[in-house]
């Protein structure tokens, strides 16, 4: 087994409602959807974020589109106007979640398009 | 065979603030039947409550009338139709305002739409008393512990007013508080008749107004994958096609930047997502998990197979309300030791206050460039500089107020290499609650009008 980031099998995007964000992952591929099912749970991702998320991560699960989608209540300080926060709408939160580690199996490749021409991924990570 | 009759709506302002001009290249870009605009966050509508408690005449996007003036005679030229939450809390003063806008453009026989009744600010002790509680939908607190320092109380109204509003020959519609997404099921209300329990085409209505609700986030923008959009600085906004039967079609003009795939287009169908099996709005209850996505070409993505359930018999309502005052303040700390050196700095900040006598009900402090966004998920291990950032909020103005001086002495008085103090002290602003309540809809009766230029 070895470790990717999330990044590399997965994009996503968050938004807010009132104190809680929403961070939707979207798996690149069956197999990576089938391992983030697996992986990818209310906890891992609660452990994840740490100190960010004061309450606890709710999770649901959209085969359609090969997607897991997170809400992680208590993590915008308040929200919206009555947060101090600089992310006071979790519109970061969507990136903090691609960091995440996945273990893959060693024979595991990321898909063609998350390649870069020198085989690494595009981002540092 | 003529091609599948399809009707063409744009949106081109997700929030207001959006870029000015993106509605306008909309307007110029191609064929398009109606060109839609949201202006309305929540926070949005204590201020402009704020603003007509100030001047009856205002309390509505002044920056949707400055539009209409740039773009009316185009509008009229290639019968675009229009429609806005521009009105924020006074849909009237705005209608007023676009019959001076379309008289001095000369636009005779123009109509303009706008649809009311959304504003219960003034008829909540009534509204109470009838039996709504209005108690808050997220912990059961009863509307009394508030109610003196509520700013605006706004319902979610359905889109059936402003589709009727179209009918009545409207050719630009102004709602105060509609939904997002509603901007896109009126119109297809408008072309199409759907009935009020049709829940499977009110669910793709809806749908596709929330794929195009928030301007480019579908486009483009706000892509994971960013280095693979071009032309940043033209980034096309979103138009769906939408068919008699509610399938439809994401796709932008061509010529413009950004692109549309399944990719761009499924993770705005995410965006601010709760359950996605119960999409809950005026209209309907929209199954997410239903949706089909298919590539149909160049920047052309397919939606299809949209299942909708009957919708609730409540509308929800947003309420905002005085929570008290916050002051937000930042420094630059260069290295090297950036970060201890801030965190000292910090360390000094806070202490300072206590010994001068003063806490607060919550402080903040961050590190912009190493933990305010991500917090305890690694950070790079070195950085040339931080921002610290501290903040404070409490209910007592004055205290807020006297955080604020606590700030630049830390220049002279705190560690070597911090500056960025230029903006001068920070104040104390109001901080707005959010309320969110739900009402039953026989409690609310939207009116519609039209006046004719």
């Amino acid at each position: 087994m070895k470790k990717v980031p999330l990044y590399a099998m997965a994009h996503a995007r968050s938004g807010d409602k009132g104190d809680a964000s929403n961070v939707g992952v979207i798996a690149y591929d069956d197999r990576a959807f089938a391992i983030l099912q697996m992986q990818l749970t209310a906890e891992s991702v609660k452990d994840h974020f740490g100190d960010l998320v004061a309450g606890e991560v709710e999770r649901y699960e959209m085969p359609n589109l090969k997607a897991l989608n997170f809400i992680l209540h208590d993590s915008l300080g308040g929200g919206g106007s009555a947060s101090l926060k600089t992310d006071a709408q979790g519109k970061t939160h969507g990136m903090a979640m691609l960091r995440l580690l996945i273990e893959v199996p060693d024979d595991y490749a990321p898909p063609e398009k998350m390649v870069a021409p020198d085989g690494e991924l595009p981002c540092a990570w | 065979m003529p091609a599948p009759r399809v009707v063409r709506i744009a949106n081109g302002q997700g929030f207001w603030g959006d870029s000015v001009d993106a509605p306008v290249r909309l307007v110029e870009g191609g064929p398009l039947d109606f060109l839609t605009l949201d202006y309305l966050a929540e926070v949005t509508m204590s201020i402009l409550q704020k603003l007509r408690r100030r001047d009856p005449s205002q309390g509505y996007a002044t920056d949707f009338v400055d539009l209409i003036r740039r773009i009316l005679p185009q509008l009229r030229a290639k019968n675009i139709r229009v429609l806005a939450n521009a009105g924020g809390v006074n849909p009237a003063g705005c209608r007023q305002a676009l019959l001076q806008v379309a008289r001095e453009a000369g636009a005779k026989g123009l109509k303009i739409g706008t649809v009311t009744g959304d504003d219960i600010f003034d008829r909540l002790d009534a509204l109470i008393e009838a039996g709504a509680p209005l108690k808050n939908m997220d912990d059961g607190r009863p509307l009394s512990e508030i109610r003196d320092r509520v700013l605006s109380a706004n319902v979610y109204i359905s889109s059936f007013p402003a589709a009727e509003a179209f009918r009545q020959g409207a050719q630009i519609v102004v709602t105060g508080r509609s939904t997002d997404p509603g901007l896109v099921v009126s119109p297809l209300l408008a072309t199409y008749g759907w009935g009020q329990d049709a829940w499977d085409l009110l669910a793709a209505g809806t749908v596709a107004g929330h794929i195009i609700e928030c301007g480019a986030q579908c486009t483009g923008g706000n892509f994971s994958r960013w280095w693979e959009v071009d032309g940043w600085d033209h980034l096309g906004y979103p138009i769906v096609e939408v068919a008699a039967d509610g399938t439809f079609v994401v796709t932008k003009h061509e010529g413009t930047g950004g692109l549309v795939t399944v990719d761009t287009v499924a993770e705005q169908l995410l965006y601010e997502m709760g359950d996605p099996k119960r999409y809950v709005t005026p209209d309907c209850v929209a199954d997410f998990t239903s949706i089909r996505l298919r590539q149909d070409g160049k920047d052309r993505v397919a939606v299809h197979g949209i299942q909708g359930s009957p919708a609730t018999d409540s509308y929800k309502v947003s309420i905002s309300y005085l929570e008290g005052y916050k002051a937000v303040g930042e420094l630059t700390v260069s290295g090297p030791d950036a970060v201890a050196k801030a965190g000292v700095s910090a360390q000094a900040l806070w202490g300072r206050l206590k010994r001068a006598g003063f806490d607060f009900r919550e402080t903040l402090t961050e590190l912009v460039g190493l933990d305010a966004t991500h917090g305890s998920i690694p950070p790079p291990t070195h950085v040339n500089e931080v921002v610290l950032r501290v903040g404070v909020k409490d209910p007592d103005r004055a205290k807020v107020d006297r955080f604020g001086k606590e700030l630049a002495p830390l220049v002279t008085s705190g560690p070597p290499g911090v500056t960025g103090f230029a903006g001068g002290r920070p104040k104390a602003t109001e901080m707005l609650g959010y309320w969110p309540a739900l009402i039953p809809k026989h409690l609310v009766n939207p009116v519609v009008e039209v006046e004719e230029v």
